[in-house]
């Protein structure tokens, strides 16, 4: 409880007394290619597969003649864009980006970075947190809607090489019963995980106090801290935007 | 010329630092020494502002640091320049960038004389061939005289140097102090060392101030040190057993 206290104060800091806005923008844009490029490739991978294997099991799963093939396209997809797209890519991007950013923040804490520009009269805070994010959240909605893409593509090749079903079935079944609000759900989702991740890795990263042991046993703490939070959030979300 | 008054910190209940006064004057190397966990770092850091002292102030040139706005220390910050104790490099940008790095926050200087300024401080430093080098590939001494260079590039007329020295061989550590021994009299800087290497404070201590667990026991130059009555100062001082011996005490 007094944790959440001080990670509010932190947040609080963040925001009094920052830098002219302009000092925000290029580091704004670095920051977003580098977590961008950085979780790219694996919430990629990750995502075709799962869709790949969702769509197998579904097929796995369907023994009655009765149930349509198209079911498996239709699964996949609500899966997908419902939890796994905007969790999973969350999950990887906490364990690659979260770990990343506490590990830095933290480093600099230790060699003291930090206070070297506190000497210089920057609010470090804001400085170092601020631009990673909003790029946190600018970047994790994109892989989000990524990661929806590649996990039903996944399931179209499962159902091609696995001869699951024709694959008009699985486009048939894909666009069957399309609830539109369930993109901007997902990308509501993605944007409040960001946050939530590089947040609560950039608090744990500029608290360390000790040495380098400290600051890898940050960046453990912030991936574990940060999966608890996303799927404390995730419930919440899906109970008071779903209902 | 730095004035502090009075000044005590704790933390958690625990005093660190207990009613110092002390006043560092402008153009002079000031020392402050004392042995490890007396808490020099801390009366360095209060001074600089990364900590508050509980109670106390802290006068720049007659402006209280603690009771400033914001904005005023923002000031009093621009003219400060620390070289902490591992140099703190920002060690993801240049030798260049770093010196580069207060003058993209505090002045509003064209580009091109940034570049002129950033390669003036360098070659003062002697590093005018490491521009491009980043912190990790340069050795311990050369971060230092990076860190020293990043310390003066705004002009400052405050100097703060935490352990300027230690990790160094003998050589180098002369060649630091020296170095800001120099850059305090051709800038007429006021210049704060945290130290407990008596070699430097014998070269280029001109005032001297030593604490003993929080307390500020004495102070003095150089040429009076030796003959100083503190008990807690001759043990520091002649903690060595050949001049013990020497000394006969
Ligand atoms: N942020 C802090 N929180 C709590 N206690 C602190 C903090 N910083 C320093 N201290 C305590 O203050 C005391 C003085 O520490 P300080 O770092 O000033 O010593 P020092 O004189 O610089 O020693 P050294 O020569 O080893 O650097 C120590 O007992 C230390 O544990
Ligand atoms: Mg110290």
């Amino acid at each position: 409880m007094r944790r959440l206290g001080e990670y509010i104060l932190f947040l609080k800091k963040m925001f009094s007394n920052r830098e002219p806005l302009t000092t925000y923008v290029r580091l704004f844009f670095q920051e977003c290619i580098n977590i961008g490029i950085n979780s790219l490739f694996l919430v990629g991978f990750v995502s075709l597969f799962v869709g790949a294997v969702i769509a197998l099991q579904m097929a796995y799963n369907i023994v009655s003649p009765l149930l349509p093939k198209y079911i498996i396209g239709l699964a996949t997809r609500e899966m997908m864009i419902l939890e796994m797209a905007p969790t999973l890519s969350a999950i990887v991007f906490a364990g690659k980006v979260g770990s990343q950013i506490a590990g830095g923040i933290g480093t600099m804490r230790i060699t003291e970075q930090i206070d070297a520009l506190e000497v210089m009269g920057i609010n470090s805070a804001s400085y170092l947190v601020l631009p990673k994010i909003i790029a946190g959240m600018a970047m994790l909605p994109l892989l989000a809607i990524l990661s929806a893409a590649l996990g039903i593509w996944g399931g179209y090749l499962a159902t091609i090489f696995g001869n699951l079903s024709p694959t008009e079935d699985y486009i048939y079944g894909i666009q069957n019963t399309f609830v539109s609000f369930e993109v901007p759900f997902a990308i509501i989702k993605a944007f409040v995980f960001g946050f939530i991740v590089t947040s609560i890795s950039a608090f744990k990263g500029y608290n360390v106090k000790g040495g380098a042991l400290e600051v890898g046993k940050a960046s453990t703490d912030a991936v574990t801290a940060s999966c608890i939070a996303i799927l404390a959030a995730d419930f919440i979300l899906a109970d008071t935007l779903l209902s | 010329m730095i004035e502090i008054k009075n000044v005590g910190k704790s933390f958690q209940g625990k005093e660190v630092l207990m009613d110092i006064s002390a006043t560092f004057e402008k153009g002079k190397t000031n020392m402050i020494i004392g042995a490890s966990g007396t808490g020099k770092s801390v009366l360095l850091k209060t001074i600089v502002g990364l900590f508050s002292p509980n109670k106390g102030s802290v006068l720049y040139d007659g402006r209280d640091f603690h009771a400033s706005t914001i904005r005023e220390q923002k000031i009093i910050r621009g003219e400060i320049g620390m070289l902490f104790q591992g140099s703190a490099l920002f060690d993801s940008l240049t030798v260049a960038e770093n010196v580069r790095f207060p003058l993209n926050i505090h002045s509003d200087m064209s580009e091109s004389e940034k570049d002129d300024k950033v390669n003036f401080y360098l070659k003062r430093v002697g590093l005018e061939n490491a521009a491009h080098k980043m912190p990790s590939e340069i050795s311990g001494g050369m971060q230092k005289r990076v860190g020293i260079a990043r310390a003066i590039v705004m002009n400052s007329q405050y100097l703060f140097c935490d352990e300027p020295n230690s990790g160094l061989d003998p050589q180098t550590a002369w060649m630091i102090d020296q170095l800001i021994h120099e850059i305090t009299q051709e800038y007429n800087l006021t210049t704060v060392i945290v130290s407990h290497d008596m070699n430097s404070v014998m070269e280029i201590g001109e005032y001297i101030m030593f604490m003993y667990k929080g307390l500020k026991i004495w102070e003095g130059t150089k040429d009076e040190i030796l003959d100083a009555e503190p008990k807690e100062l001759k043990d520091f001082l002649f903690s060595n057993k050949l001049v013990r011996t020497f000394k006969g005490i």
